[in-house]
């Protein structure tokens, strides 16, 4: 069992989660990801890790309210108990002095992007940070995220807020040479960013987050197509060059149990909407 | 044995196999002859004195014939259900050589049954020796180790990676098969002898073995298991509605998929099922699919029937309920539909040509034979690998090029208080192999420990 300590909603149905977990917030390092399991009745869930302290002994992470299990997982309060977490799984993220980085973060990934940016910041690289969200009241961490850059950029998909949609990205990939490229971000956005810097060869990281179950290499359901070899998203992965992803495929992949998952939404919602109804 | 009708049962999942009543027991049990050398504890991997379990069953001491089996095997209800009995301890059986051999497999799950739903009684513990180990993976292999070590004294933990103890006995083993309650009830007899469990700790990523071995423990036990999925490597392979069996499996046993939505973890089962593979895995695959829904199952297998890895006993189970089997039969490629999901699969056929490096004969192509089959869900169960993360984080393992971990006779790895067992040394084989094993390995870190 393992305890929320503090839970706070950092933008509509974007929560915040601190849980006490000291082994884990010992080992845990950047780019790695959690799988929680709420009860006994729950699935098994991948969220990627937005922080640990190993003084506090507690491990953090950030999530979307979209189906069944995280609307579920949101109605959690402070003192509250996850059954199962499981982690720090996956190959923690390459931490170097790359030179000039560019990081482009969109969504509930905006949270680990800012625990990447605080490594590379120690690591001694230059930092431009892009992060986007759909529309400007989904925003958060602008602030913690700009003091860790040089520059800064914001986009939305609606333009309410900075940028409208990335098409900006690709003047400031022509003035400014980059030696790497960080995304974390929706599967459309990884995929829209990767073409962009392609032509540039500016070597590109992508963070996976393809449908899993075990999330250490039992199942094959999280495989994705790099340089056209099978590769697993939560052992080999969940970060991967993103000039040699196949996200088509990635992208069906992910929607493969959509009805179901739709279909549980629908039945929990009916039911009250309720953790106590299940007992 | 009765059994639950092939119909009722292909659309359920209570156990098919219900067991013995008493007097069937007492009669089975009668026709032991108590060999003066009994042959048949020769075939048991982990040694149980059969001929005395059965002649206390026979003089009706039900309790005391199951701590006559628990005094060598910790997981009695377990075995009597899923052992290969009749290449084991029945094949050597006398009465064997000139009828049926005594049902050694049945008596052994009769009499644990019947400790079990009177209250197994709670094993008095033995002084603590002031020795930890660490056992990595609630297996059979594991269970095994630590309920053998906790009986001589010495504290053990076992670190499962998922969030139920049992391996492959709770991911890989259909309730129909071994419901899962009773992999509860033998968990927790472990439990009672002092044996402390911690689930959600994946080894290799938040501890590793040489920091176990450096901080708490005096000796630790690697029984990590054969659960990578095999694929075939051919065109199409990640489609919408192509499962690797592990994924499968692990969906329906392990996160109750059957129950969805009561259990939050979806499965899809379509209208025709294909399984690909001849082994147990396969058979428990299919019997799934039937009992999900599915019209129609059919198992493809590229060698034919005689070559088949399967216990007998569960392929006539699967034919019973309806399962088809095709024989001689290779997967080429899997077609889609315009939404990304299986259509058909192209398949070529094969003959049998001289036997392989395995001793069985070596499947080839037919030249021209392409045909195309429909299918709207492919399950791929043509074996599991060893899985690599403790051989990629534990300096100085010698390990095998097929990613097997090198251990001696007893278990002992190239790394001094390190052992290992079950199919993490073997390869894919048997839940008893893996407490063989186990049993082997208890006895050398026993030495170890003591001469420490």
């Amino acid at each position: 069992m393992y305890k929320v300590v503090t839970k706070k909603e950092l933008a509509p149905k974007i929560k915040f989660f601190e849980v006490h977990a000291p082994e884990m917030a010992e080992k845990a390092k950047p780019g790695q990801f959690i799988i929680l399991i709420i009860d006994e009745k729950g699935e098994r869930i991948p969220i990627t890790i937005a922080g640990y302290d190993s003084v506090a002994g507690t491990v953090t992470f950030v999530f979307n309210e979209v189906g069944k299990t995280t609307r579920q997982l949101g109605l959690l309060k402070e003192g509250d108990c996850i059954w199962n977490i499981t982690g720090p799984l996956g190959v923690p993220s390459e931490i170097k002095n790359s030179g000039n980085v560019l990081c482009v973060a969109g969504g509930v990934m905006i949270a680990p992007m800012l625990l990447q940016l605080k490594a590379l910041r120690e690591a001694g690289n230059k930092i431009t940070t892009v992060m986007g969200a759909r529309i400007e009241h989904l925003l958060f961490f602008e602030e913690e995220l700009k003091a860790l850059s040089d520059r800064f950029y914001v986009t939305t998909d609606d333009g309410s807020k900075g940028y409208k949609g990335l098409d900006f990205l690709r003047n400031i990939l022509e003035k400014e040479k980059f030696d790497r490229c960080i995304t974390m971000g929706p599967v459309v956005m990884m995929k829209n960013v990767s073409e962009m810097t392609k032509p540039f060869n500016v070597p590109t990281v992508v963070t996976l987050t393809p449908i899993m179950v075990d999330g250490m290499g039992m199942c094959g359901v999280c495989r994705v197509t790099v340089s056209g070899k099978m590769k697993f998203g939560c052992v080999d992965g969940p970060e991967f060059d993103g000039h040699k992803v196949d996200f088509d495929e990635l992208i069906s992949r992910q929607r493969m149990f959509l009805p179901e998952e739709r279909l549980s939404s629908l039945i929990w919602e009916m039911q009250g909407g309720c953790a106590c109804s299940r007992k | 044995m009765p059994k639950q009708e092939p119909k009722a049962r292909g659309r359920n999942f209570n156990e098919v196999a219900l067991g013995y009543t008493e007097q069937q027991a007492l009669e089975e049990a009668n026709r032991c002859l108590q060999c003066p050398k009994p042959q048949c504890i020769a075939g048991c991997p982990v040694g149980i004195c059969i001929p005395d379990f059965i002649k206390l069953l026979r003089e009706g001491k039900y309790a005391e014939a199951a701590e006559k089996i628990k005094e060598k095997n910790a997981l009695p209800a377990i075995c009597g259900r899923v052992c290969p009995q009749e290449e084991q301890c029945q094949k050597f059986c006398i009465m064997g050589k000139v009828g049926e051999p005594v049902s050694i497999g049945r008596l052994e799950r009769f009499v644990a049954d019947w400790e079990r739903s009177r209250g197994a009684k709670t094993p008095e513990r033995v002084k603590p020796t002031g020795k930890k180990v660490a056992v990595v993976g609630a297996g059979p292999a594991g269970l095994t180790v630590a309920a053998e070590l906790a009986k001589l004294g010495h504290g053990v933990v076992i670190f499962e990676a998922l969030h139920l103890p049992g391996g492959v006995l709770v991911y890989g083993i259909p309730e129909f098969r071994l419901p899962k309650s009773i992999v509860q009830a033998e968990v927790d007899y472990i439990k009672r002898l002092g044996v402390e469990l911690k689930p959600g700790y994946l080894i290799g990523r938040i501890h590793t073995i040489p920091e176990m071995l450096k901080n708490q423990f005096n000796a630790v036990f690697i029984g990590t298991g054969a659960g990578l999925p095999a694929f075939m490597g051919i065109p199409g392979e990640s489609l919408g509605g192509i499962y690797s069996a592990n994924e499968f499996l692990i969906r329906v046993n392990l996160m109750k998929s059957y129950a969805f939505p009561i259990y939050d973890t979806p499965i899809r089962i379509g209208k025709h099922v294909v399984v690909i593979g001849g082994g147990n895995v396969a058979m428990d695959s299919a019997r799934s699919a039937l009992r999900l829904g599915a019209e129609e199952v059919c198992i493809v297998y590229r060698r034919s029937r005689e070559e088949m890895p399967a216990r007998q006993e569960e392929i006539e189970n699967a034919e019973e309920e309806g399962i088809v089997c095709k024989f001689l039969a290779n997967p080429m490629r899997f077609m889609g539909d315009e939404k990304g999901w299986v259509k058909a699969m192209e398949c070529v056929c094969m003959e049998l040509g001289p036997p392989d490096e395995s001793g069985r004969r070596r499947p080839i192509p037919v030249k021209s034979s392409e045909f195309v089959m429909d299918t709207d869900t492919v399950i791929v169960a043509t074996g599991r690998t060893p899985n690599p993360i403790i051989q990629s984080t534990t300096e100085g393992l010698a390990v095998t090029k097929w990613g097997t971990i090198v251990t001696d006779e007893n278990g002992k790895t190239s790394i001094e208080g390190v052992y290992a067992g079950g199919d993490i040394v073997t390869g894919e084989a048997t839940v008893i192999s893996a407490m063989g094993a186990g049993k082997k390995a208890a006895k050398a870190i026993h030495e170890y420990l003591m001469k420490e």
